[in-house]
């Protein structure tokens, strides 16, 4: 042991030593063995030679040699270059190059395992866990009228998706007052949302500044949310801040009291589905001069995110935290308290909204990450349909339902996934990875290396200046509108006016193919049998 | 709980340094809610008296305000503190300073533990013993860079993921035998420095600090710092400098540079 060595050094000055050299990746210290995952190939007599494919690629898998040559082991299969190809004469395929096939051994165990044996290093994995585990949303269906109740369409009668955060009263009451009525109850800070759809928290650090500034922007013009993450305000995004969840994690970076007071509520950030349990490091690669400035760090520090804030290990010191923040920020702003879905998600989410949390952000084990270990994204956490169902019913049997609203996030898809959501208990939904593949993202989960070929989530500037957040704004407005407009259609079908009258009404949710303790769980009928 | 402002208002006196307030059996959400009206309304000092647990105090307030405590103020006091002082006359709780960007903390007395947790800055001085995890995860940015001086001994984990700032701690009060500092010392450490007077056990430092004795630049580089506390507390700083420092730098500054495989 070094113990030794450590005593002597009590008794002898010791000099400075040099600075440890720069962060680097743990690279191959044997040959590589396996086979690239894509193959890059173009057509030759359709190619034009504009070159413009070499440039587009933000992993340089691309070079030209008289024509464009790739190097195969590079190409992460983002389809970027395709995407911009003006020939369209690009064609990025699996690597055909077959393994003897192995129930036990995938293909991809088999290439984990050989990174793991060149390099020695931990394996890690952006966006969410990918693995195949049955998807819960394309097991159940909803209801709809047919003869004894009416349908209701939605050209022709206004329906409703105004959907208000934040902890509201047992009861009202109300007293008349000349003409009109007023409240006499006095309502908590809560936020009204022109439909139940937000952003994902996602940091500046994580994105770039445009990816981040059109999540911004685009909530601003729906009315709904954006969530800084934990990574500050940048002065960018700060005239959005009025739409904003500004987030304080166990980094604490960027956050002061101006902070806490600019956004339209404060969430303490306490886990994240993709790594329950874990914390986070921007690498200092990633921290540039304005990441440093947005975090309040200085530049090229690696952004360490302890795995739990350490003045939080009991529901206690949670309601300790959540009670600083309504003090800093006078009462004014409704308080978010973010766990992934685990194992004992109701217990907690109880524990939560005891504590004082005026909403739970739940995020299940599908959620997205910039960066975090493959083992921790693929195999912890619990599924966000179980989640719902089992904090819902929960505090609905400790009577304290509404004391607190439910974000659900993790793997929402389509508006379909949004009203099961809703129908499950959800108040509202976040997406995360599905605003990013609006904004150009193919899923190729590369995210960590910091090379986004669609300028996401990387910080090179080079690339993040492809994405315009007009544009971005733009593809992310259009949508959550068109999502907005078929919740509305599937309220016509279900014969409801407004999105309030569906959340948590699992009587209109069936489960096909579903064994009967994932049923009970859910709190839904298998389909089949009747009210 | 739920006080009207006028009965807060009403265990108040005003005396040339500035308002007294009197917490007795008053709850913190009256008692913070009243000095940010104040504040609000320009008064710049106070005195609070009787002060019995009340947490929270100081949270969030900011610019140039000075807070005198008599009593014993309850958890969070100066949470996202930007700018006043505040000073303790007896002992303190958990959680002072919590991420706190500029001001001063003076406590006459002990504290507990989490003490400075992410704090960008500001000085926070404890004459006594603290607890655990004091100075955890400060960090400096630009001009900012945090303080805290410790007048007696630190429980486990003092300046653990600490990334920037100054930490010194003074071992003066009598420790019967007990240690300077205790286990895990700067575990996690990349940034900033500790400062530890007189004998260590090495065996209570993180193997992620390199222990080094301290010279004489690095001496000249704290010394405001303790001549600061000296008058706080009343101490000969002269007499304080004259033991022989340790100094605990990060042995890396990339603690998680070399963990991933592409
Ligand atoms: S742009 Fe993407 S798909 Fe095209 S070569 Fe580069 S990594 Fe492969
Ligand atoms: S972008 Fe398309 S046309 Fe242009 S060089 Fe590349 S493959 Fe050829
Ligand atoms: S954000 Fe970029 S790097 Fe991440 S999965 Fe999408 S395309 Fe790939």
């Amino acid at each position: 042991m070094m113990m030794k060595e450590r005593d002597l050094l009590l008794e002898e000055p010791q000099t400075e030593e040099a600075e440890e050299p720069l962060h680097e990746v743990r690279v191959a210290t044997t040959p590589v063995y396996y086979p690239p995952e894509f193959r890059w190939t173009n057509d030759q007599e359709r190619c034009a030679r504009c070159k413009r494919c070499i440039h587009q690629c933000g992993w340089k898998a691309l070079r030209w040699e008289g024509r464009v040559v790739a190097d195969d082991s590079k190409c992460v299969g983002c389809h970027r270059c395709e995407a911009f190809c003006p020939e369209r004469c690009i064609t990025i395929l699996p690597n055909p190059q077959a393994f003897k096939e192995h129930g036990l051994w995938s293909v991809g165990h088999r290439r984990n395992l050989w990174k793991q044996a060149e390099t020695g290093g931990v394996l890690l994995a952006g966006m969410g866990n990918d693995l195949p585990y049955q998807v819960l949303w394309d097991h159940l269906v909803l209801d709809a009228c047919q003869v004894t109740n009416p349908s209701i369409d939605p050209a022709r009668e206004p329906m409703e998706l105004r959907t208000h955060l934040g902890r509201k009263p047992e009861a009202v009451e109300v007293r008349q007052n000349g003409d009109g009525f007023e409240l006499v109850t006095a309502l908590e800070p809560g936020i009204e949302l022109s439909t139940p759809i937000v952003f994902a928290a996602m940091s500046y650090g994580s994105i770039s500044l445009p990816a981040q500034k059109s999540i911004a922007m685009a909530a601003c013009e729906l009315g709904t949310l954006w969530n800084t993450g934990e990574g500050g305000l940048h002065d960018e995004v700060r005239p959005f801040a009025n739409r904003a969840i500004v987030q304080c994690a166990s980094g604490r970076f960027g956050v002061d009291v101006d902070y806490l007071n600019s956004g339209a509520g404060v969430e303490i950030k306490i886990g994240q589905g993709a790594k329950p349990g874990i914390g986070g490091h921007l690498p200092g690669e990633k921290v540039s001069q304005d990441v440093s400035e947005t975090r309040m760090i200085p530049v090229g520090s690696d952004a360490l995110s302890p795995a739990p804030q350490h003045d939080i290990y009991s529901i206690e010191d949670l309601r300790q935290l959540i009670f600083a923040i309504k003090e800093a920020t006078n009462y004014e702003k409704p308080v978010s308290v973010k766990i992934a879905a685990v194992h004992n998600v109701a217990a907690i989410a109880s524990g939560m909204v005891r504590a004082g949390a005026d909403i739970l952000y739940l995020d299940g084990f599908r959620g997205g990450t910039g960066a975090a270990p493959t083992t921790i994204r693929d195999h912890f956490g619990i599924p966000i349909e179980i989640a719902i169902a089992v904090v819902d019913q929960r505090l609905r049997d400790e009577g304290i339902r509404n004391q607190a609203s439910i974000i659900a996030a993790g793997g929402i898809r389509s508006s379909a996934d949004v009203a099961k959501a809703i129908t499950l208990g959800a108040d509202a939904v976040a997406i995360g990875t599905a605003a990013l593949m609006a904004l150009g993202c193919t899923l190729c989960q590369k995210c960590y290396t910091g090379r986004c070929s669609w300028g996401i989530t990387t910080q090179d500037p080079q690339l993040t200046r492809r994405l315009d957040p007009n544009v971005g704004a733009q593809r992310l407005v259009n949508l959550v509108k068109a999502w907005s407009e078929e919740l509305e259609e599937m309220l016509g079908a279900l014969g409801v006016n407004s999105i309030e009258s569906l959340r948590g009404s699992r009587e209109r949710l069936r489960g096909i193919q579903l064994d009967r303790t994932t049923l009970e769980v859910l709190g839904v009928k298998p389909a089949g049998v009747g009210a | 709980m739920a006080k009207t402002m006028a009965a807060v208002q009403a265990a108040e006196t005003r005396e040339e340094m500035g308002i007294v307030i009197d917490a007795q059996g008053m709850h913190y959400r009256d008692l913070n809610r009243r000095l940010r009206e104040a504040a609000t309304e320009g008064e710049a000092r106070f005195r609070l008296v009787n002060v019995n647990g009340q947490r929270y105090i100081g949270t969030g307030l900011k610019g140039d305000l000075h807070l005198e405590i008599c009593g014993v103020p309850g958890n969070d006091l100066g949470a996202f503190l930007s700018g006043p002082t505040i000073l303790v006359r007896n002992n303190a709780q958990d959680a002072i300073g919590n991420t706190m960007d500029s001001g001063s903390i003076i406590v006459k007395g002990d504290a507990g533990d989490v003490i400075g947790y992410g704090m960008r800055g500001g000085t926070i001085f404890i004459n006594g013993n603290v607890g655990y995890r004091v100075g955890i995860h400060m960090k400096a940015y630009r001009q900012k860079s945090p303080v805290i001086v410790i007048g007696g001994a630190a429980g486990d984990f003092l300046g653990e993921y600490m990334a920037g700032g100054v930490i010194i701690l003074l071992g003066l009060s009598e420790r019967n035998g007990d240690p300077l500092v205790g286990n895990y010392c700067a575990s996690g450490m990349h940034g900033g420095e500790i400062y530890l007077r007189g004998k260590v056990d090495p065996r209570h430092i993180s193997p992620h600090a390199k222990i080094a004795q301290t010279k004489p630049t690095q001496i000249e580089h704290i010394r405001p710092h303790i001549a600061e506390f000296c008058t706080h507390f009343g101490y000969d700083a002269d007499k304080v400098m004259g033991e022989p420092f340790f100094r605990l730098t990060p042995v890396s500054h990339r603690p998680y540079g070399a963990k991933y495989a592409t």
